[in-house]
């Protein structure tokens, strides 16, 4: 077990490259801001 | 650049910005990251051969080793997924129902309401026309979306109910699927009014700034009189109708209250969970927020983050917008390239039916695009693709930027109002937003942490 490091997540980017586009996803401006165009609070809908 | 670490509110954090992957190390491998390059444990070993014991300092290589086999530490460079499309898809529009408002918030983009021009509310036919555009523009995919925007789009219900009526028959017909939203100022809802938005599934941003005092002062009536007491009194019989679902209240904040987490506070002091309040755009106004106040605004995020955690961890939290960062089920790169997509996935409809990149571009002539009638003109596509372009992986700044792959390069509206071009970003804006993510990632580590009984890496 590591003794220096957590790692939160596994999930990895990369993965993505090839299996995503849908645009299935909520538009992110629309969502609840109408300014700003934060993606990293999108929830993937795959 | 590849890693950003950084220290906050008593833990170190890691981000490997390729991957995604986020690490809470101890201050030892925080220490060894500043030297560590992936392959140089010599070198790592001579600089804090004084400082740390060789066996820890080995203990660390070891596990970043392993990180980096598994992809989790220096991944490599993200390039253009063939994903991302060479014909963009429409998905979502915002539909202007009403160039006009009850109310005259002094920050208003939209000229308090008529975005330049005159007073005008959409006809029902413009409105049935861009349900058609959405249609015959978004290919395959099947969600889209429609926002009821203005202006205040209350003024014109009739359009409303008549294109929710339009788009819920064309999605029998067509199997697509609307999600709809109306943003609203709340002060024009009745109970008729709610009951029916609530009965149709129509999600909600409901304009409100925080604290009486502050809403007041930058969202009077058209008399000059305050609506905060009619908005708040509406807003929550709406919220309460609906059980506390499907709604966002959508908060601005100014040089006026650089305190503006009690604005959320106050908002969630209110019994509202879902909550979203963001900086407000200005160019020479006294109301504007200059790069003089991000100390002050960061320590805002910082006591905003907090509290959210610690009202979290009681029981009794809520949601802001943008600490809700799902770090295991995000968007793929695609998406994050996108963003927004203003200008070709998504369009703001005027009244009269014309087509522009955002609502923020309406009236600004040179951005008009087409209309729904006829569609984007011809002559217009290069903008269009401009837009389409315009991600994080063409623009200069944004490439060096660690948060590339979370903001996706900020809003081009933005951009083009303040350096004149879409292709670079707003500084202020950015600082911003890098302060946001530093905050989600902490509040991601900390309930984490919790989660495991632990109370953090302090090493």
């Amino acid at each position: 077990m590591a003794k220096h490091i957590i790692t939160l997540n596994t999930a990895s980017l990369q993965k993505t490259i090839h299996i995503g586009g849908c645009g299935e996803c909520q538009t992110s401006c629309q969502s609840a801001c109408k300014t700003s165009c934060t993606v990293g609070n999108q929830v993937c809908q795959k | 650049m590849k890693l950003h670490k950084f220290y906050l509110n008593g833990v170190y954090i890691v981000l490997d910005i390729n991957s995604g992957a986020v690490h809470i190390v101890d201050k030892i491998a925080f220490d060894v990251l500043d030297v560590f390059e992936g392959h140089n444990d010599a070198a790592v070993l001579a600089a804090f051969a004084g400082e740390y014991p060789a066996t820890q300092l080995t203990e660390v290589l070891d596990e970043l080793h392993a990180l980096i086999s598994q992809g989790l530490l220096f991944a490599p460079e993200v390039a253009v997924p063939p994903t991302y499309s060479v014909k963009p898809l429409v998905k979502s529009l915002c539909l202007h129902v009403a160039h006009d408002c009850n109310l005259r918030c002094g920050y208003c983009f939209a000229g308090t309401g008529d975005f330049g021009r005159d007073r005008g509310l959409m006809p029902k036919e413009v409105g049935e026309r861009a349900v058609e555009f959405i249609i015959e523009n978004s290919g395959p995919r099947r969600q889209s979306e429609i926002d009821f925007f203005g202006g205040e789009p209350l003024l014109n219900m009739e359009t409303v109910r008549h294109v929710v009526e339009y788009a819920r028959r064309r999605e029998k017909e067509t199997g697509k699927v609307f999600k709809l939203t109306l943003t609203t100022n709340g002060t024009l809802l009745t109970d008729d009014i709610i009951q029916y938005l609530n009965k149709n599934n129509i999600s909600l941003v409901l304009s409100l700034d925080g604290r009486r005092e502050v809403h007041d002062r930058m969202r009077p009536c058209a008399d000059g009189s305050g609506s905060y007491d009619d908005a708040l009194h509406w807003i929550h019989k709406t919220v309460q109708a609906r059980e506390g679902q499907n709604y966002y209240l959508r908060g601005t904040f100014t040089a006026y209250n650089l305190d503006f987490a009690a604005d959320v506070l106050a908002m969630a002091d209110e019994g509202f969970t879902q909550l979203s309040v963001e900086p407000v755009i200005g160019k020479d106004t006294d109301y504007e927020l200059k790069a003089e106040h991000l100390p002050a605004l960061f320590r805002q995020y910082e006591e905003l983050a907090q509290t959210y955690l610690d009202r979290k961890l009681a029981g009794n939290g809520f949601d802001f917008f943008h600490f809700n960062l799902d770090i295991n089920n995000g968007p793929c790169v695609a998406k994050r390239l996108s963003g927004c997509g203003a200008g070709h996935e998504y369009f703001a409809v005027t009244p009269e039916g014309e087509l522009y990149p955002c609502h923020q571009f309406v009236g600004r002539e040179e951005y008009r695009l087409g209309n729904v009638f006829t569609g984007l003109e011809a002559a217009r596509q290069p903008l269009v693709e401009r837009f389409r372009q315009a991600h994080v992986l063409n623009k200069p700044e944004c490439r060096r930027c660690w948060a590339r792959f979370y903001c996706s390069g900020g809003c081009h509206a933005n951009a083009h109002l303040f350096n004149g071009t879409i292709d670079k970003p707003y500084q202020v804006g950015c600082e911003l937003q890098k302060k946001r993510l530093e905050c989600a990632l902490m509040i991601q580590a900390k309930l984490s942490l919790a989660q495991a009984g632990k109370s953090g890496r302090e090493g």
